[in-house]
């Protein structure tokens, strides 16, 4: 229960992080995308479900503060999240490189569909150029991030892991 | 049978494609309802605001901070040139400035002979803190701390440093959204101080970065437009107020089409570093009614 709470409060946490701080500090003009990283990490930790849920809210509150019209930027990270949450068998917490991988595909898709929604759609070709400049750098931004970032949750998950075994063990106990 | 069967003693869960597919539905709802419509722009941003505003008020707050240590890192021998360079501007500047004041005197003499008194640099004017930037890299949007409540309205213009930022877009009691005029897709009518001519300013994503605005359909068969002309809004834009400044004309080349011309604009405003801006309360709207 506790766990869930920190997972709902971590999203608005992670959104004024972005919205608030990292926009601060910009490299290059490019902001890191915490929504998508860590509805991406969530889907992977917990699961499609939590994952989808996760990834909605977080696309929500993008919505409801940036884009024109609500449920765009919801629908596009749910789907990415639910996606990740299908890898969450094969979740180890000793492996790096598989939510390393997942996170850079989850941005480069978010990218790429963000691109023909909201661009393509009116008419703006160059998608070489949009690559090159905002997807490429963001991924790369968001991936340098969450080496940072995915240690941090992944220990907090650890500990209600290994809170969880011992009270089942106390339980077998007695 | 349906998957989803509840059995005596089982808790009842549902699938996750099941709810995939709810909140996918939900979410095209909701795009098709907020598409056209404003019918959840009150409670929601009502509820954004009391929730998350406060919390923003405080860390853009660290995030300035940050910032300002990390420019503070910049080598000090860059500042010293530049201080050196602006001491010799502000002695231009203060000079021109005895001659401009001296202008201004005569000018509004004649006004006053002319009964133009109503002059476009007296529109009222709220102060507002910048607490939020878009999160995302393809636009260029900010919120900013005041709303409904301190008296702003959809579609005020925003001002910063003296040139023109945007327009309020989207509003909550104690928040609004201002969408920039470098965003790309939004476009702005203009028109050349110097001639007069009216053109297209519009974002471009391409362009943001380096503070360039594109410009387009300006027909000037006369060549009278040169780099360095001033660009403010025009008189026929319809949500903007006449004569708020845009930019600078950088390059000019013709279209294809042989009869307009295109082109880059220097923004007036730093878009950068803007933490404060000026909304003003006056409407184009007001003029009408």
């Amino acid at each position: 229960m506790i766990q869930r709470i920190l997972v709902a409060i971590s999203i608005p946490f992670f959104f004024l992080l972005q919205s608030c701080v990292f926009t601060y500090m910009k490299l290059g003009d490019i902001v890191p995308n915490f929504m998508v990283l860590i509805a991406c990490i969530y889907g992977f930790f917990y699961g499609e479900k939590t994952g989808a849920i996760c990834g909605f809210f977080c696309g929500l509150l993008i919505d409801i503060f940036f884009s024109p019209m609500l449920g765009m930027n919801a629908l596009i990270i749910m789907l990415i999240a639910y996606i990740n949450g299908g890898f969450s068998d094969l979740f180890y917490a000793e492996d790096i490189r598989l939510p390393m991988i997942l996170i850079t595909l989850s941005d480069v898709s978010y990218g790429l569909m963000y691109y023909i929604i909201a661009f393509l759609l009116r008419g703006r070709l160059g998608i070489g150029s949009y690559i090159l400049n905002v997807i490429f750098p963001e991924v790369f931004y968001t991936l340098l991030v969450s080496l940072v970032i995915y240690p941090i949750l992944l220990g907090i998950d650890t500990l209600f892991k290994n809170y969880r075994i011992r009270k089942e063990r106390e339980k077998q106990d007695v | 049978m349906s998957p989803i069967v509840k059995s005596k003693g089982e808790r009842f869960t549902l699938p996750g494609k099941y709810l995939l597919l709810i909140l996918t539905c939900i979410c095209i709802l909701l795009m098709i309802l907020t598409y056209g419509t404003s019918v959840f722009d009150v409670p929601v941003n009502s509820v954004a605001g009391t929730i998350l505003v406060p919390f923003e008020r405080g860390i853009s707050r660290a995030g300035e901070w940050l910032r300002n240590r990390k420019e503070e890192l910049a080598s000090v021998q860059s500042l010293l040139e530049e201080n050196e360079q602006l001491r010799e501007r502000i002695a231009d500047l203060t000079e021109e400035n005895t001659i401009l004041t001296q202008e201004r005197y005569e000018l509004i003499e004649m006004q006053n002979l002319l009964e133009l008194s109503e002059t476009y640099y007296s529109y009222n004017k709220v102060g507002a803190r910048i607490i939020a930037k878009e999160p995302g890299n393809w636009y260029d949007s900010f919120i900013i701390d005041k709303g409904t409540d301190d008296g702003l309205a959809l579609d005020m213009n925003v001002i910063a440093g003296g040139g023109l930022v945007g327009r309020i877009t989207k509003i909550g009691p104690n928040w609004a959204r201002v969408t920039s005029i470098i965003s790309d897709g939004v476009n702005v009518s203009g028109q050349v101080v110097s001639s007069d001519l009216t053109l297209i300013v519009s974002g471009d994503l391409s362009l943001a970065g380096m503070g360039l605005l594109r410009f387009s359909q300006l027909s000037d068969p006369d060549d009278l437009v040169i780099k360095g002309d001033k660009i403010v809004t025009s008189n026929i834009s319809d949500k903007y107020l006449p004569g708020l400044l845009i930019g600078y004309i950088d390059t000019v080349t013709d279209d294809a089409n042989n009869l307009t011309e295109s082109g880059t604009i220097v923004c007036a405003t730093d878009f950068e570093h803007l933490e404060t801006v000026l909304v003003i309360t006056d409407m184009k709207i007001d003029d009408y009614e």
